[in-house]
């Protein structure tokens, strides 16, 4: 069909058009742009738990935090840190966790779920609040951006900021890539079915607690990789980026793109920051803009009530196939 | 984090930073014309501070004495108009330098005021450090900001944490105290009052029995005033602020403490709070580099100008933005609005004599305000100035190689 | 610590546990009872103080102002019951979770619009205003120990209403089966509305009679919301025992904390609440 070969091409044309973006500005809204990159990444993370394996997390932010941390923990104060083993230790660090607290949190379900995944990262908040582990409240700096050499061969310098953001780009579009395999894969395939039916997909013999541990810890993992990069691109790492508040915000974003949809949480991780950056501009609202939050609020409210499939509910509406089932024929 | 590794550093990055302004100075008196450009145009200023969340009312009170500050010079700081630019900090450090980035990269600011909270200025000095661009600071007194992390580009005007307690050690000593106890949050502005108040205190011969802190933003104290009773210090010494304040001051008198063993705190103890707690705040004396009854020409001006502009009795924290547009004006005055030549701008702020409503303060070499510390002591609903408890106190910036 | 100051700290404990109880009460029904999670539970203990600290400075008695505020958050909990809450019960709880998220900002947008950013103190009631000596420097708010004879008061009274009453009977059996409940001509959605609206109310009456201990102050809401949570969760959901329990238990393990462990006292609830989790996934007096 026409149609759906015209919509499977289209996320490589976004990411196509998205590469080009730093020859027209390379400095605030690239830096944005590159944000919204790694809040998407973050989001499909989520995604995967509460789209596709039928999870709600309400602390997934401490997955997000924890590889910032291992990150600043590991960096040398002096010297650079080579991408190639920061990024999968803290990777790493961040899914070894998961799995250690997924074994825990799966025994529960429902409201107890969100409740203990929220607990357990408000746990890890204070560990790094309230010791001199990571700088207590004030946070704590990484100096340098890794590295990225072949050899001897310097790959790009992250230290420029188009380097960084096509490096954020490459590693959504991977993401997106990996998470849409492993989806339409059988292990992908029988995630759906515990999702829609537990005990059927139990008594059919199928091991739905490992099952879910390996979705946790992925997910976990992937997380891991936005929090790395989140790190690396301000360089500042705060137990703020581990409150319960960035785990409601990244909830919101999957929410408002369209959960199970995976595209859905890229658009939502854009929609949500722009809404964001309009509604508090004062250039435009002037003294209004002091009381965005009312705004960003009632709009919340509204999702919620009218919009439970998101924009990418929205956008199916409009008569089209969704993408999804098209993409991966 | 040690601070010794943290110094070599900076110490490093001070000297780039060094040369990186000695280069944009020299090429803003080379280019023909760049002078006479730069001063046709506004004075981008850029304000990030808390407008929503729990210290909304002290980024207003900022804004609006800095505005006051501007205004009081027809609107204009080295003889450029003024134009600003606002971001709300919500006082979230993940957000701060993004936020920061947004004045820096996409408003192009010359210069950045903010903000409140200490771990957002934390994040902001990350961004600014690379950026240069210069940077007065408000209120959040974190004591890296003019130690560790200290740039040429940094500036405050209104206190590190150790400040505001230090000057403790001596008043407990006058009052023949020989022993205290040290309650305060567990965050990092408690931590370094509680250490400023220490140093002060032991160099008195003076012993810190005991610190307590109380997880942040708790305000259950029940646990630890009855730990506070059975130890019986001489003296308590405490420091939290806004609701947690308020809370603590009633419950240090309900427990029936207050009377029996007296109350010493950082000067925001009390601040802000007294119409809160009722007579619970009778009587507690605090330092800090700002008080009621000041009675100096300055501050009876400054008063009644912000309470006729405003309807609104000013605070520290407007004293403290006031003189974050006293100290830029002075500044700008002394490049002649051109704030191109920032190393002109630099130097003409470290040089400034600021004439506060607070007394009259100087910069330390890191850009700290070297200030009187006043011994205040509530009396009904004022933090009645008791007299100087230390003359021009300076941070002892340690950490900062500038 | 000799015995008499353990003896207080064991008071310090229980009666923050109680203080928390009245706070927790509300959400483990609206939990429990209609399943829904409200993360804006904290913001209705704000609206409750704030309102206890403008009626009362207006009418000039605490307890005037509790008695006008009482009727305003019944009011306003059925409004938001009818308004908001009703389309989301028989959806995901992602959606409860997203639309009192949206609620919190709200509220707390609203309450500095109209009440603005300060803080506020709330005079104790002259009759409560007193003090009993405990040791030659330490003595006990009165004020403390009446709002714990409330708290066990309201403990005794939420007890009997669900256990002993017909409209107890119908609650019950509509968290159970809501469908059959409706077949028997039972006015299901009046019941929701009514316990929605409880649950409200007992969250601000909390913020209420707690104003003139805590103060009144903007974000106050969240501090006690993830505490309540924890409390909620270690109790079981839904029953008003366990949250009771659960209050006692932390109450007692965040005094002890700060005292025995200061550099882990942050942690200490949330561990606690792993290890009940663990143990009991469905809580100590959860149904399974």
């Amino acid at each position: 069909m026409k149609n759906s070969r015209l919509i499977g091409f289209l996320p490589w044309l976004v990411v196509g058009l998205l590469a080009l973006f730093p020859l027209v500005e390379s400095t605030f809204y690239m830096q944005l742009l590159t944000k919204v990159l790694i809040m998407a990444i973050f989001a499909m993370s989520l995604d995967l738990l509460v789209g596709y394996t039928g999870l709600v997390s309400f602390g997934h932010a401490a997955y997000f935090g924890l590889a910032g941390y291992a990150l600043a923990l590991m960096a040398p104060k002096y010297e650079t840190v080579s991408l190639w083993w920061s990024l999968p230790a803290s990777i790493g660090v961040c899914a070894l966790f998961a799995l250690i607290t997924g074994t825990l949190v799966l025994r529960t379900r429902g409201i107890y779920f969100i409740m203990v995944t929220l607990a357990f990262s408000q746990m890890l908040f204070f560990i790094f609040h309230d010791t001199k582990l990571g700088g207590g409240s004030d946070g704590i700096y990484i100096y340098a951006k890794p590295t990225m050499k072949l050899g001897e061969m310097e790959l790009g310098s992250l230290e420029k900021l188009e380097n960084f953001y096509w490096l954020v780009l490459l590693l959504t579009a991977g993401s997106y890539l990996l998470l849409r395999r492993i989806l339409g894969s059988s292990f992908g395939r029988a995630l759906l079915g515990i999702k829609v039916n537990e005990h059927r997909m139990r008594a059919l013999g199928f091991p739905v607690f490992k099952y879910q541990l390996a979705s946790f810890t992925l997910s976990g993992a992937l997380a891991g990789l936005a929090g790395y990069m989140a790190a690396v691109q301000y360089g500042f790492v705060n137990p703020e980026i581990l409150s319960w508040h960035q785990s409601g915000a990244v909830l919101m974003m999957v929410i408002l793109g369209g959960m199970g949809t995976l595209y859905g949480s890229v658009i939502g991780a854009f929609a949500f920051v722009l809404l964001q950056e309009v509604l508090s501009n004062q250039a435009w609202f002037g003294i209004a803009a002091k009381h965005w939050q009312l705004a960003m609020g009632i709009f919340i409210m509204l999702v919620a009530l009218y919009m439970p499939q998101g924009l990418a509910g929205l956008a199916q509406k409009f008569g089209r196939k969704p993408a999804e089932e098209t993409s991966d024929e | 984090m040690n601070k010794n590794e943290k110094a070599g550093y900076d110490r490093r990055e001070f000297l780039l930073g060094s040369t990186a302004i000695a280069g944009v100075a020299a090429a803003g008196t080379l280019l023909p014309g760049g002078t006479a450009l730069a001063q046709q145009g506004k004075l981008k200023v850029g304000l990030m501070l808390p407008y929503t969340g729990t210290f909304a009312q002290l980024g207003v009170a900022i804004t609006n004495g800095f505005k006051l500050a501007v205004d009081e010079r027809g609107g204009k700081l080295g003889g450029r108009e003024i134009e600003y630019f606002t971001v709300d900090d919500e006082s979230n450090p993940a957000k701060a330098p993004e936020n920061v980035n947004k004045l820096v990269q996409r408003d192009k600011v010359d210069v950045v005021i903010g903000t409140v909270h200490s771990g957002v200025v934390m994040g902001m000095a990350k961004v600014l450090k690379e950026s240069g661009t210069l940077w007065i600071n408000p209120n959040g007194g974190a004591g890296a900001m003019t130690g560790a992390a200290c740039a040429p580009n940094f500036f405050r005007t209104s206190f590190s944490n150790w400040q505001t307690t230090h000057a403790l050690g001596k008043v407990l000593k006058a009052k023949g105290h020989k022993n205290a106890v040290f309650i305060t949050w567990k965050y990092a502005a408690g931590e370094e009052m509680m250490e400023g108040f220490k140093e002060g205190f032991e160099k008195e011969g003076g012993k810190l029995t005991k610190e307590l802190y109380v997880p942040f933003p708790q305000v259950e104290f029940q646990a630890l005033l009855t730990e506070i009773a059975s130890i019986k210090p001489d003296a308590v010494v405490a420091f939290f602020a806004g609701g947690g304040a308020a809370k603590f001051l009633k419950d240090y008198q309900a427990a029936g403490l207050k009377g029996k063993i007296p109350l010493y705190g950082s000067g925001f103890l009390t601040d802000g709070v007294l119409d809160a707690v009722g007579d619970a705040g009778e009587g507690v004396e605090t330092t800090l580099h700002y008080a009621d009854g000041l009675d100096t020409k300055k501050d009876k001006a400054f008063r009644l100008a912000y309470a006729k502009t405003y309807k609104l009795q000013p605070d520290v924290y407007a004293v403290q933005g006031y003189d974050a547009g006293q100290l830029l004006a002075a500044g700008l005055d002394g490049v002649k609005g051109n704030v191109s030549d920032k190393a002109g701008v630099i130097k003409a702020m470290e040089a400034a004599k600021i004439d506060s409503p607070r007394g009259t303060w100087t910069l330390s070499k890191s850009h700290n305000p070297v200030q009187d510390m006043y011994l205040r002591k509530v009396v009904g609903k004022e933090n009645k100035v008791q007299g100087v408890a230390w003359k021009a106190l300076a941070d002892p910036a340690r950490g900062c190689k500038a | 610590m000799d015995f008499a100051f353990f003896l207080i700290q064991l008071l310090n404990g229980l009666q923050y546990g109680l203080l928390l109880f009245l706070v927790a009460s509300g959400l483990t029904l609206i939990f429990g009872i209609m399943g829904i999670i409200n993360l804006a539970h904290g913001s209705f203990y704000m609206v409750g103080a704030y309102l206890a600290w403008s009626l009362s400075s207006m009418t000039g008695s605490l307890t005037a102002a509790i008695l006008l505020a009482i009727p305003l958050t019944v009011i306003l909990g059925m409004a938001l019951e009818r308004l908001l809450f009703r389309h989301l019960y028989q959806r995901d709880h992602l959606y409860q979770v997203l639309l009192t998220y949206g609620l919190i900002l709200v509220f707390e947008e609203l309450r500095s619009l109209i009440w603005g950013d300060d803080v506020h103190g709330v005079a104790v009631p002259a009759l409560l205003n007193a003090s009993i000596p405990l040791t030659d420097n330490l003595s006990y708010p009165v004020y403390r120990l009446a709002i714990s004879g409330v708290c066990l008061l309201l403990a005794a009274g939420l007890y009997f209403l669900i256990q002993k009453t017909r409209l107890g009977m119908m609650i019950r059996a509509g968290a159970s089966n809501r469908d059959m409940v409706q077949s028997l001509g039972i006015d299901i959605k009046l019941i929701y509305t009514l316990v929605f609206a409880l649950g409200i109310a007992l969250a601000a009456f909390a913020g209420m009679i707690n104003a003139p201990l805590s103060s009144v102050f903007p974000n106050m809401g969240g501090q006690v919301l993830i505490i309540c949570f924890v409390v909620v969760v270690i109790g079981g959901i839904g029953s008003v025992k366990g949250a009771m329990a659960a209050s006692l238990i932390i109450g007692l393990a965040e005094t002890f904390g700060q005292v025995l462990v200061p550099e882990v006292a942050g942690m200490i609830v949330y561990v606690l609440m792993a290890i009940v989790l663990v143990w009991r996934p469905e809580g100590l007096f959860g149904r399974a």
